[in-house]
């Protein structure tokens, strides 16, 4: 269970812009999370509700963007089929992770400034 | 706001930062990355699920990179207990334990104020043990050079479908208790399948702590990735010229 601590470091993250946008509030905020972030997407909107109480982040809302997972061939660009091995049986080279499969990041946060 | 007469309304913008969550573990692995290259320490993670057999492997290690003449050493996390460090130090790998509490992962910062503890300038190859899991330790970086996932062969074939992120992580997967094999029920071309679907570019050795299968193979791995420390020019000593949000007092001061 390590989504306390990421909630953890996005929060704090999320009060570093604010201060220095002298934000009066934050409405919201957009993570986007790619299936091999290495995030369960429930937990982390657990932990958020947990954690954000007493912080600048309690009364904002928090929206995640899930990336399916993809890889793909880097010379040729041929998909590679969900559950098949990561190499690309025409040029025989190493699959690439599609970008946003991974994801871990913060893209947006709403905020009220004067 | 209201420019016309300076009413005071607020405005609600959105602001766009595409920022990863963990740039500042990240960061702060960059900046343990930096100490391990100049000193030309070649600094592994460890990682696998609990039982897999990380301090076995380790400590079997010790022998023959003695053979090589490399000097070694480790950290060893876990939740509770300096058991595995005191076992790595007992098999010839000068360890401290870093002891996590309720924290299943190792992060970047909790490796940066072990390492004022540990003499790892001195080493040739420097372990980080993990936490035993497979889960949360494949995504925060700590500085080191590869990853290595130990996988015992008790763990069910499938193991890397069910954890991909850990398995993708991987710069190598050892397998290790191949001395059980003739004993279950396993097959170990489906070990390599399932690696093969998780990883792109698999690299996999099997071995065995016990017997000692492997050991050479995964040795000589390690002496692949010292090869490039080994022709960097030499560096000078890197001195703290960067910011730090601790105290740097070594020998004690860090919680």
């Amino acid at each position: 269970m390590h989504e306390y601590s990421l909630v953890q470091a996005l929060v704090s993250r999320v009060e570093e812009e604010a201060r220095q946008r002298q934000a009066l509030k934050v409405h919201g905020l957009t993570v986007r999370l790619g299936e091999l972030s290495g995030v369960d997407p429930e937990l982390l909107q657990t932990a958020y509700d947990t954690f954000r109480a007493g912080t600048l982040c309690e009364g904002a809302t928090l929206k995640l963007t899930q990336i399916p997972a993809s890889w793909a061939c880097p010379r040729c660009r041929r998909p590679i089929p969900r559950g098949a091995v990561l190499r690309c049986p025409d040029c025989d080279v190493p699959a690439q992770l599609d970008d946003g499969s991974d994801a871990l990041t913060l893209d947006a946060i709403d905020m009220e400034v004067p | 706001m209201c420019t016309t007469c300076g009413c005071g309304d607020t405005e609600l913008v959105p602001v766009e930062l595409h920022e990863k969550i963990l740039a500042g573990n990240d960061r702060t692995a960059r900046h343990n990355r930096e100490h391990f290259v100049s000193a030309r320490v070649l600094a592994v993670n460890v990682m696998g699920s609990p039982g897999a057999g990380k301090t076995g492997v380790l400590e079997a290690t010790a022998k023959a990179a003695a053979a090589r003449g490399w000097r070694l050493g480790a950290v060893s996390a876990d939740l509770a207990t300096d058991n595995d460090a005191r076992r790595l130090s007992k098999a010839g790998i000068p360890s401290r334990a870093i002891t996590t509490g309720q924290a299943c992962h190792l992060d970047a910062e909790l490796v940066h104020r072990s390492l004022h503890d540990v003499p790892w300038r001195e080493t040739d190859v420097f372990f980080i043990e993990n936490v035993g899991n497979l889960v949360c330790p494949a995504i925060y970086d700590l500085g080191q050079a590869a990853n290595v996932v130990v996988l015992s062969v008790t763990e069910g074939e499938d193991k890397p479908l069910k954890y991909p992120v850990m398995f993708k992580a991987a710069d190598l997967v050892l397998i290790t208790k191949c001395d059980l094999v003739p004993h279950l029920d396993v097959d170990l071309a489906k070990i390599h399948d399932a690696l093969a679907r998780v990883m792109p570019a698999p690299r996999a050795i099997e071995v065995s702590a016990k017997t000692g299968q492997g050991i050479d193979g995964w040795i000589a791995w390690l002496a692949e990735q010292r090869a490039p420390l080994e022709d960097a020019p030499h560096a000078h000593d890197h001195g703290h010229d960067h910011p730090h949000d601790h105290g740097h007092g070594h020998g004690g001061g860090h919680g």
